[in-house]
């Protein structure tokens, strides 16, 4: 793990996810939540990730009134093989973690180090080769595909930049084993997108992110526009590609099920920060910040045996401005438990004997889903 | 319509009492240059004071279009309601003059979307679009009806109601507008209300707030819902009885726990497999394989049968069972529940607890 360095103005940024103390377990420790397969070496490591985006005034003379603080003060680590979850409700700040970690964005302050080396500091070569490792997978189907072009030029078009990954005579070939390997008919490499259906959409996406052979996929809601029945599907074909190509995926959703469902970590984001952070089981089963608690006790249940057996948290308010976020802690406004020292002091994310980091001062463990017994 | 009562509720919360609603064998087709789409294809089910209906399907299942068919705000064309009956307090509003539609359903049934933003007009303030139903309908001056709109935003929780009747849509929330949406549907007391997708567009906190104030609403008003909707959850917390569509069919219908418990339909059980629960972190995903049909290319037979684990085929198949020829009607299958599949009690046994 690298040095966490002093970026800026957030505290919550200055600390890193603490190294792995032998803290004991409080609670209920899960078995094995990495069902996949032993976890490699951090290929990836966010550090107080920041991203703000100026608020300008005027149309000629344009000048900087204030700045929406998107993304401000993220850590995560990533490893080899492994999913990690980061779920948060709309303007989070969870897709500009995604633009910013594909180098689609330049933060405002932390780093972002890939195999130990900053990502900002990368230039020619190295940024190009980073940036066909760490591939994206776009919520949109119908939007992130280009409509005049056919399913085999989407998925080769990496490859004219990247020339070194397939040889320019086998490509076509290559590019129908692709299809094929993510469920479609390899036929189909002259067919436009509007010829398919959402799911198939995002086959084609998978496809072309697969075309580079990267070594992390960023996620970003792959599944959240398409129907459940096909939801299932793509899920399925994600698993089965990582464990085929060992690949990590930073997956991003707002949908906690399924968030649920494919990570070994999950982290839970409000207002550009995160506020918890451990595996599947503590946090889903042992949440103790009292956002993850309000937001997992708002998820309806689909067994009717477990209707009405869970804490119903009902949230006052809205989510506060990001261009104006409350001092301390960001979600004091809407805390049940907030005292005065939340308003002067950002908690950091940290362990406070709950079992795993916590970004509360009042951090406590709390069962608000129930156990499904069947 | 003998069928129609088989789905009445067992359910606890709603008063017995005649059916509001009966929808009887619609069936709407969208005439198009390139065929002809069949978007609802004989659907059946009727709604009692209290209750809530769920309507559970996939995107172009022709959940939405019964709906709007219901409303009368289908456009025709290219839409055509081609059959059936919608029979509101025991009258059928497809046979009144448009304007006997409007007077109907105005203060009888009405209806709030998924998108608020787009629903409501972006130049008029939210409290003028709420108070247009009371100007339109009751006859209020403009005095009057801000005053009651004032009422209709206290009563939805919207914060200092009097302080933001005279805003404008774009400056609330999602939350806070699909409560505007609801202020205006509620607003003439409807004895029906229609919610189509109501929470989908809105983060689950938010969508938590809104089922539990529809849900309030309910109880005060006495009214039915019917909640149109993709999601399991949703549908377990919130409703009574559900009816599962696909292909413009309604393929289950039951109350909620019996169908969620033990589905008698394929489809259903595919979904129940496609969905993973927060309460666990469950093992492998079982997909439901295929697409949805086009509804201009319903497959013959079963119009699941295409996708379904279970169909069975040529000689395999029961007499007068063949899922890819012999349509499977929407049948009894045990006492209070229906299914339109040849093998349902095979599906009823296989989840038995």
């Amino acid at each position: 793990m690298s040095e966490p360095r002093e970026h800026g103005a957030t505290a919550a940024s200055s600390l890193s996810k603490p190294a792995p103390t032998p803290v004991a377990p409080t609670l209920e420790e899960p078995a094995a939540s990495g069902a996949r397969g032993p976890l490699g070496d951090t290929l990836l490591e966010v550090r107080g990730l920041q991203k703000h985006f100026p608020l300008t005034q005027g149309i000629v003379f344009k000048r900087t009134i204030g700045h929406v603080r998107a993304v401000d003060g993220v850590d995560l680590t990533l490893r080899r093989g492994e999913t990690v979850g980061l779920v948060g409700e709309s303007g989070c700040g969870k897709s500009t973690v995604s633009k910013l970690i594909v180098a689609l964005e330049r933060p405002t302050a932390g780093s972002i180090l890939y195999k130990g080396k900053d990502v900002a500091r990368m230039g020619g070569r190295a940024l190009k080769e980073y940036r066909r490792e760490v591939q994206i997978i776009f919520q949109d189907p119908y939007a992130s595909l280009n409509p005049r072009m056919t399913v085999g030029d989407i998925v080769a078009e990496g490859w004219a930049v990247h020339d070194d990954v397939a040889p320019k005579k086998g490509r076509l070939k290559r590019t129908q084993e692709l299809l094929d390997r993510v469920g479609l008919n390899p036929d189909y490499v002259n067919r436009y997108p509007h010829q398919f259906s959402g799911g198939q959409r995002q086959r084609i996406g998978i496809a072309r992110a697969l075309a580079l052979q990267p070594e992390v996929i960023v996620c970003d809601e792959p599944v959240s526009a398409l129907d459940v029945s096909v939801q299932a599907q793509v899920v399925n074909l994600l698993e089965d590609l990582q464990d085929e190509f060992g690949l990590s995926y930073l997956f991003i959703a707002h949908d906690l099920s399924v968030v649920r469902h494919i990570s070994d970590r999950v982290a839970v984001m409000y207002l550009g920060s995160i506020v918890e952070e451990g595996t599947d089981e503590q946090v889903y089963a042992s949440p103790s910040h009292p956002y993850t608690q309000a937001l997992l006790s708002s998820v309806p249940l689909h067994e009717p045996h477990l209707r009405g057996q869970k804490d119903r948290i009902l949230l006052q308010g809205d989510v506060p401005s990001p261009a104006d976020p409350p001092s301390g802690c960001r979600f004091r406004t809407r805390c049940w438990k907030a005292q005065d020292v939340c308003a002067t002091e950002a908690p950091a994310l940290v362990d406070r004997g709950q079992g795993h980091p916590s970004a509360c001062h009042f951090a406590e463990a709390r069962m608000v889903v129930p156990v499904d017994a069947e | 319509m003998t069928n129609l009562d088989l789905s009445k509720p067992t359910s606890d919360a709603a008063p017995a009492g005649t059916p509001l609603l009966d929808v009887d064998d619609l069936r709407v087709e969208f005439r198009t240059r390139t065929g002809t789409v069949h978007a609802v294809n004989g659907v059946s089910y009727s709604l009692a004071a209290g209750e809530t209906l769920a309507i559970l399907g996939e995107s172009g299942s022709g959940k939405s279009v019964s709906a709007q068919a219901i409303m009368g705000i289908l456009e025709t064309p290219p839409a055509v309601i081609s059959g059936g009956g919608i029979w509101f307090e025991g009258r059928n509003v497809l046979e009144m003059s448009a304007e006997d539609q409007r007077k109907v359903r105005g203060p009888g049934i009405s209806m709030i979307f998924q998108d608020a933003l787009s629903s409501l007009n972006p130049v008029y303030s939210v409290g003028f679009q709420i108070g247009e139903m009371f100007r339109a309908h009751r006859g209020m001056s403009r005095k009057e009806a801000r005053k009651r709109a004032v009422e209709l935003m206290d009563r939805v929780r919207i914060p200092a109601a009097a302080r933001r009747v005279d805003d404008y849509p774009h400056q609330f929330s999602g939350g806070m507008r699909q409560r505007v949406m609801i202020a205006m549907a509620i607003a003439l007391d409807p004895r029906i209300l229609i919610a189509d997708e109501p929470t989908t567009a809105l983060d689950v906190t938010v969508q938590a707030q809104v089922m539990d104030l529809l849900k309030d609403l309910q109880r005060e008003t006495g009214m039915g819902l019917i909640l149109i909707t993709h999601d399991l959850g949703v549908v377990n917390e919130v409703a009574d009885n559900v009816a599962v569509m696909y292909a413009g069919e309604i393929v289950e219908r039951g109350t909620v726990d019996d169908v969620f418990t033990r589905p008698a339909h394929p489809y259903t059980e595919g979904l129940m497999g496609s969905v993973p629960q927060v309460e666990a972190k469950g093992g492998r995903l079982q997909p439901i394989a295929g697409q949805p049909p086009n509804l201009a290319r319903i497959p013959s037979g079963c119009p699941f049968h295409p996708r379904c684990a279970r169909r069975r085929l040529g000689a395999e198949a029961a007499p007068g069972r063949e899922c890819s020829t012999d349509v499977p009607p929407l049948r009894l299958v045990v006492p209070g529940r229906e299914a339109a599949c040849h093998y349902s009690e095979e599906v009823l046994g296989v989840r038995a607890p």
